[in-house]
């Protein structure tokens, strides 16, 4: 029989350790992943495109394709996410239908991102017939994102109390009103987070994008933005090989002599990016909200 | 002991039910008739028929889960998503328990503030002015002034007139409950429905707000849902008792205080349960 005191040092010092050992193992993985890569990073390295056969390739087009495909998924999944939170949360009636939907979206988001990818070639690429594309990347990250989006949209609902929105209701406000206009400024860090965490996951991507945004970086022309034309950074109808993509692709059949450390480059600029991208978000965030509620 | 009494004493008193203030001074300006309020199949409230004074305040007084706060809540249909309310609700002559009624528009004349002081995630100012902004008041002039009258009814302006443009939710507790009135009386209302305002609040804070309802009572018709027996006292002029989701005693306050008709209000009045 041990006493309280004691039970609680224990459980306390495991807590302790398995947190640490949670954190040792995080920095061990970003830290190899920096040390390894962060020699490699030059302008010349992040902007160049890369080469199939020669020393010296970048990663310009990729890094450049990785942020536009995630624009263009964010652009189309947040507001179908937004709405299908705010309809679930605020409007549905706890019933069956309800109850169908959010187990169905549960198992959208335990899909694995490879069926993904594969349903988007089948259904994307060959019967839309849309190809090897952006547009075909960014709907397949679409269907990727959004399970996870929506919930995560719905939770960030959930954390305002309902006192907010009866507030709203008894001022004579309309529910529309009372969710546009209370409801969604005091949810918008929490919402930001969301979007966030699943930008890092959609930048990270690279299974759902294979065959669907295709393997292949065609040269890009920096200063031709017509989206109609073929080389315009713009057009979402060309092949679009990712970092995440090409860090994969390297490292199966990789032939240029410095494929390792392009892979390992590529890497911490993964990394990086999606830590940028977390920090600047955060701040913005933090920005809105002052802005939106005067706080 | 009194509980098996209770239930005869109920059907005894149905008929003091309704009680038409006397005072031609402060005419009936709500009423309701015939008032149920079903959770689903599970009925909360029975014959609640009572006719609210104007410009007086009625204490709603009753052990938790007598239905005080649901039949307050019906009131202004904040329970329409919740519940079934049947039965008609009187205003200026029109039953507003109607499916066809404005909901919204009739809210803006029936106020309420909730037990939890609940601030909007905004700035003082904008706490009071965006619903006004809502249905078109975007003056700044008219903006201000209605802003600066809502708080001083609320008794609140001297505390805040410096900082209005800071966050709501920095204020303390009561200055939060004050800032929900201030909120709801800038949209104009007749009648102010109150759900245990002072729950939440200091004993300072609390008496505070009952100087302000007292004021305020020249311009608005007050309903409040109390537990605290000594406030219904001080403030009001009319107590309903409620009980087991039945109105069991109606009747000036100071009648419910010194000759309640019903063993149960005496019960309940004098600390003996609840």
């Amino acid at each position: 029989m041990i006493n309280p005191k004691t039970q609680n040092k224990i459980a306390i010092g495991t807590l302790y350790g398995v947190a640490g050992l949670v954190v040792l193992i995080l920095m061990a993985l970003l830290g190899y992943i920096l040390i390894s890569g962060l020699p490699q990073l030059s302008w010349h390295f992040l902007t160049a495109p890369a080469k199939a056969f020669l020393k010296g390739g970048g990663v310009g087009i990729q890094l450049y394709n990785s942020f536009y495909l995630l624009i263009l998924a964010m652009l189309i999944s947040f507001p179908i996410a937004l709405g299908a939170a705010i309809y679930l949360y605020e409007y549905a009636k706890d019933n069956w239908v309800t109850t169908t939907i959010r187990t169905a979206i549960e198992i959208l988001s335990s899909l694995p991102s490879v069926v993904v990818g594969l349903f988007g070639f089948l259904f994307f690429v060959v019967k839309l017939n849309l190809g090897f594309s952006i547009l075909s990347g960014a709907f397949a990250l679409t269907f990727f994102n959004l399970p996870l989006l929506t919930r995560s949209i719905e939770d960030s609902l959930r954390t305002i109390d309902t006192t907010q929105r009866e507030g709203g209701l008894a001022l004579g406000l309309s529910r529309w009103e009372t969710v546009t206009r209370v409801i969604l400024p005091a949810a918008v860090p929490s919402i930001l987070t969301g979007v966030i965490l699943s930008a890092g996951r959609v930048f990270g991507e690279a299974a759902a994008l294979i065959y669907t945004a295709g393997q292949s970086a065609p040269a890009l022309d920096f200063t031709d933005w017509n989206p109609f034309n073929i080389s315009s950074p713009l057009n979402p109808m060309r092949p679009a090989e990712t970092l995440a993509v090409h860090i994969w692709k390297i490292n199966s059949e990789g032939i240029m002599p410095d494929a390792k450390a392009i892979s390992s480059g590529s890497s911490a600029v993964l990394v990086l990016a999606i830590l940028l991208f977390n920090f600047a978000a955060r701040y913005l965030g933090k920005r809105l909200y002052k802005r939106l509620t005067s706080a | 002991m009194f509980l098996s009494n209770d239930i005869t004493q109920n059907t005894e008193m149905l008929d003091r039910h309704v009680v038409q203030p006397a005072d031609p001074q402060h005419p009936t300006i709500l009423s309701t008739e015939d008032l149920h309020v079903y959770y689903g199949k599970k009925e909360a409230i029975a014959e609640g028929d009572l006719r609210f004074a104007s410009n007086q305040i009625t204490a709603l007084i009753g052990p938790s889960g007598s239905g005080k706060s649901t039949f307050l809540r019906s009131l202004n249909r904040m329970n329409d998503r919740i519940a079934t309310v049947t039965g008609r609700i009187m205003y200026r002559g029109v039953d507003i328990n109607q499916p066809d009624i404005d909901v919204y528009e009739m809210r803006r004349r029936v106020g309420m503030v909730f037990q939890r002081p609940n601030p909007f995630a905004k700035s003082i100012y904008d706490n009071i002015a965006f619903a006004l902004r809502l249905r078109g008041v975007t003056d700044k002039h008219a903006l201000d002034e209605i802003v600066e009258t809502s708080l001083k009814q609320a008794a609140l302006w001297n505390q805040v007139k410096d900082d209005l443009n800071k966050s709501a939710l920095a204020l303390s507790g009561g200055q939060a409950q004050r800032l929900c009135i201030a909120r709801a009386i800038a949209v104009k209302p007749d009648i102010l429905l109150l759900d245990e305002p002072a729950s939440a609040l200091d004993p300072v804070s609390t008496s505070q707000l009952e100087d302000t309802l007292l004021e305020l009572k020249q311009h608005y018709s007050i309903i409040i849902v109390t537990h605290n027996m000594q406030q219904a006292g001080r403030i009001s002029e009319y107590t309903a008792f409620f009980n087991q989701g039945r109105v069991l005693e109606y009747d000036t306050t100071s009648h419910i205080f010194t000759n309640p008709q019903v063993q149960v209000t005496s019960d309940y009045v004098s600390g003996n349960f609840g």
